[in-house]
């Protein structure tokens, strides 16, 4: 009871058959991105989110057939084709907004999207931005440093 | 050859960003769920639904027979696998076998009982659901004290008052102290269970490579050297065949300081079934089987004269173990006797610790291990003290300080304090804060019936973990480093960072010793089969000791340079500056990578030296480290809601000299946000029947960006005597002093409604309740 779907992933189109049951993030990680991480199964701490359509998702509570037709952008997608990263990626590295890494790629994921929301946030909107986001290391101050240097910048 | 000498900047001391970094913000690190090996499996765990249960019988068939599945295995059939370690000891130590998967009985809620392998992991999963286990319930007992209650059930039959062990220390004449105190104060304090939470749960691939005997484990680990010796015993493999890979770690904090039935588990399939085989932990699985942090319910008692001088501490700690001990369980309520007199100076303490089974999973070393808990017993009975002779909280802690004078400070509990300056420390953080015009601010707000309050917390910790004959399995570090052929140099250190950022301050350090780019350094760790032996990361010691035998090791190497250097410059003498060996006389100068490549070329060697540029240095250290610090926050509780608002957090931070201050306030920051969740938010909750019922995200509350306050985070500075590089450690200094500032501030405010001590977490339903109650 396969199903035929067809998503754009970072600028490519491909079709594939897949298990309705499926989830996006596995799709997304058994294509080999595995920059897109399960933190929680619950769409809870948000590390697995990525663009769908140009919304920020969390890819772990969505089936694959419901991305059917969809743009999708992960992490992967976020450097140039010169392999320029991205301005957000820029400022986590300038600010130190990681330390694991693992909640990261969501948290730039989601941080991109507070940005182009809302090219000067303050920092209380900032964090707003960030609630649906876990992170365990940082503390969120550097994150917000981050977001911040990278919306000055304009990311 | 040039002949002046330039200064290179130096790196230590920067704000570098991390080398670690480009993988991880572009997604491209490796983390263990992201190895795929061709013919892998998938494993999924049956755990037990029951707090405490005899298992009747267990019926494999309809999971067997789902296509997909390729194996099944329950308890009897690892029998031949040893079992789960502690590799801590206390006189009197009881000891429950603790198989890898449940035998005849299960003793908490997620307890292993079968596995199922599959072609993927969906299957797998469904064939989990398909094995039917049949249980008898038994009674639970959850909390500790109902637990040494009379008649309560026997976690284990064995042992029916369900004490693993009983623990006690005395220093000093604690009696005589009590009895010629003016002041005698007791309090009931809760340290409560928290769950660890690091971002990434466990994980595990292992693949087994017959006809080699070798065994490979990927696993999620802080400690791969000692998973390794521990692993192969276990599955009976040779040592020297095994490796084990620490890929990129998603965090730890304490709680992959472990070794778990699932690493073991994972290995014995590979080898059963001949194929690779992968296990993620969900995040359900890791509320439930990845060990708890804290569980203590402490009695304390503390002695004191009317003008405020501490005379003597006593301590009843009552340990929840959980059902079994992991690797250290029961050494880490030890740390918090050791760390009980705080920094005062006082001499007198006596401690009782009763460790307590549970029909719950094991705690072990949660970030600060003990440590958090110790300070937090004392930073409460002194402002308890403080409000009882109605003194000042920062006269009453200046007061009984170790005065700097006073180091190297033997402690009433054996330790010895490193150095320090107390007194400067929290006078910085009172300046900082401008702690005299906050009480007159607090007066008005009081006036006006505002909740305002002022919480103040003074912190030591014992870090560098340390001394071998004081830490199991030995607490020494290993370093290599190779300067290959072309000048550039590899680094393998036997600790494991795993976010904490030493890539890049072991590279700082390298840098500045051989005088060589930032970019000429990579730090490789966590393989067993590249690095040698190390311990691995846990107790704030990978730079004061990983990083203190890299120093050592570049040592020798300048040493080894210095005599090619000579043979090249063809002079008896040179200098080691700035990447150069310079003829002191001619000032004719060699580099690094000329120096390199003539060692490995070895055409002319130097009188008793052999080829090559490598050096392995394993540092003993002589000693723990001390950090210490002060940490003020200011808050202010919402009547209407019992909401606390943190207006203002101060930490200051002594933890000797800093190598990289950008990643030194990235573990400040992040310690004290988990302080701040075990002060307000996080309580791993168990109910009388053993169900863990804060198990999700959705009900375990964890500090999230808009909680979290704005820390003002700044530093004194006494260098650690104990290391070359005169460090003390960092990784656990914020959530050891936030957390006792957060309810000081919290009692503080609520101090006016005739509160003197409300336990964790503070929650605004328990905050709202004590104001609503008060008729305020």
């Amino acid at each position: 009871m396969n199903r035929t779907i067809t998503v754009t992933v970072n600028g490519k189109t491909s079709t594939h058959e897949v298990e309705p049951r499926l989830l996006l993030v596995h799709f997304l990680r058994d294509s080999g991105l595995t920059g897109t991480h399960v933190g929680c199964e619950t769409s809870l701490c948000g590390a697995c989110t990525v663009e769908v359509n140009g919304k920020a998702v969390k890819s772990c509570t969505m089936f694959v057939v419901q991305a059917d037709g969809a743009d999708i952008l992960t992490v992967e997608g976020l450097c140039g084709s010169d392999g320029k990263l991205h301005p957000m990626q820029e400022a986590f590295w300038n600010e130190h907004g990681l330390q694991c890494g693992f909640c990261t790629p969501g948290m730039i994921m989601v941080s991109k999207q507070i940005v182009e929301r809302n090219p000067n946030p303050t920092d209380e909107e900032i964090r707003e931005g960030l609630d649906g986001n876990l992170c365990r290391c940082t503390g969120y101050q550097h994150i917000v440093n981050a977001v911040r240097t990278a919306a000055k910048a304009g990311a | 050859m040039a002949t002046t000498v330039t200064k290179i900047d130096k790196l230590v001391g920067k704000r570098v960003r991390r080398k670690e970094d480009p993988r991880l913000i572009t997604g491209t690190a490796t983390y263990v769920d992201d190895i795929v090996i061709p013919a892998m499996n998938h494993a999924a765990v049956v755990r037990s639904p029951h707090g405490a249960a005899k298992i009747k019988s267990i019926d494999i068939s309809k999971a067997a027979e789902l296509p997909g599945v390729v194996a099944v295995f329950v308890g009897a059939d690892v029998l031949g696998v040893g079992t789960v370690p502690c590799g801590a000891d206390l006189p009197g130590l009881r000891r429950p076998v603790h198989h890898i998967l449940a035998q005849d009985r299960v003793y908490f809620v997620g307890h292993p009982v079968a596995v199922v392998v599959a072609s993927n992991r969906y299957i797998a999963a469904d064939g989990a659901d398909l094995v039917e286990v049949e249980y008898e319930p038994l009674q639970a007992v959850t909390d500790v004290e109902k637990a040494l209650a009379d008649g309560a059930p026997a976690v284990h039959p064995e042992w029916p008052d369900n004490k693993a062990f009983t623990f006690s220390q005395t220093g000093g004449e604690p009696d005589k102290a009590f009895a010629e105190a003016d002041v005698v104060l007791k309090q009931r304090i809760i340290s409560q269970r928290l769950v660890p939470n690091p971002m990434e749960t466990r994980g595990v691939v292992a693949e087994w490579r017959q006809a080699e005997r070798a065994l490979t484990i990927y696993t999620s680990t802080q400690v791969p050297h000692l998973a390794r010796t521990i692993l192969a015993g276990m599955l009976g493999l040779e040592e020297h065949r095994m490796r084990v890979v620490a890929p990129e770690v998603g965090g730890g904090f304490g709680c992959k300081l472990n070794i778990y039935a699932e690493e073991a588990l994972m290995g014995f399939i590979a080898m059963r079934t001949g194929r690779p085989v992968k296990w993620i932990e969900s995040r359900r699985e890791n509320f439930l089987t990845t060990i708890h942090g804290r569980g203590h319910v402490d009695y304390y008692e503390i002695a004191a004269k009317r003008d405020g001088t501490i005379l003597g501490l006593r301590l009843k700690i009552i340990q929840d173990i959980g059902a079994y001990h992991q690797l250290l369980t029961p050494a880490i309520p030890t740390l918090s006797v050791l760390m009980m007199p705080g920094l005062y100076n006082f001499r007198n303490i006596q401690a009782d610790i009763v460790g307590t089974f549970t029909n719950c999973v094991p705690t072990d070393a949660y970030r600060g291990a003990g440590r958090p808990e110790a300070t937090y017993g004392i930073e409460r009975m002194v402002d308890i003290l403080a409000a009882e002779l109605k003194m000042d909280p920062a006269e009453i802690r200046l007061k009984n300080f170790v005065s700097k004078d006073q180091f190297p400070f033997p402690t009433a509990t054996g330790l010895n304090y490193d150095s320090g300056d107390y007194h400067a420390t929290l006078n910085k953080a009172l300046t900082e804060i401008g702690y005299s015009d906050l009480r007159e601010k607090q007066a008005e707000a009081r006036a006006q019936g505002k909740l305002m309050g002022i919480g103040i917390s003074t912190y030591g910790e014992i870090c560098a973990f340390g001394p071998s004959p004081a830490t199991p399995a030995g607490g020494w570090e290993s370093a290599t480093v190779k300067v290959e052929p072309s000048g550039k140099v590899t680094v393998l250190t036997g600790s494991s960072p795993h976010g904490q950022g030493e890539e890049t301050t072991y590279a700082q350090i390298a840098a500045d010793e051989l005088g060589v780019p930032l970019d000429d350094i990579v730090v490789l760790h966590g393989d067993t089969s590249i690095v040698q032996y190390g311990i691995g990361t846990f107790g704030s010691r990978n730079t004061a000791v990983g990083g203190s035998a890299l120093y050592y090791a570049l040592q020798d190497i300048k040493e080894k340079m210095k005599k090619f250097g000579a043979t090249l410059l063809d002079c008896d003498e040179v200098e080691f500056e700035n990447g150069k060996c310079r003829d002191t006389k001619s000032g004719k100068e060699v580099s690094v990578g000329e120096i390199a490549g003539a060692s490995y070329r070895a055409m002319k060697l130097p009188p008793g030296t052999d080829p090559g540029l490598v050096a392995t240095k394993f540092w003993e250290p002589p000693n723990f480290t001390y950090p210490f610090g002060a940490h003020i926050i200011v808050s202010e509780i919402d009547r209407e809601t019992g909401h606390i608002n943190i207006l203002r957090y101060v930490a200051v931070d002594d933890i000797g000299n800093i190598l990289n201050p950008l990643l030194v306030d990235g573990q400040l920051h992040g310690g004290a946000a988990q302080g701040l969740g075990q002060a307000l938010w996080e309580q791993a909750v168990y109910d009388d029947n053993g169900q863990l019922v804060t198990g999700e995200f959705m009900d375990y509350a964890m500090p999230r960006a808009r909680s979290m306050p704005w820390i003002e985070s700044s530093h004194t500075c006494t260098p650690s005597p104990v290391n070359p590089l005169g460090v003390k450690g960092v990784g656990e200094a914020g959530t050891i002093g936030s957390t006792p500032a957060m309810v000081n501030s919290v009692i503080d405010a609520l101090s006016p409604l005739g509160v003197r001590h409300v336990d964790m977490p503070l929650t605004p339903e328990k905050i709202w309740k004590i104001v609503a109650e008060a008729g305020a």
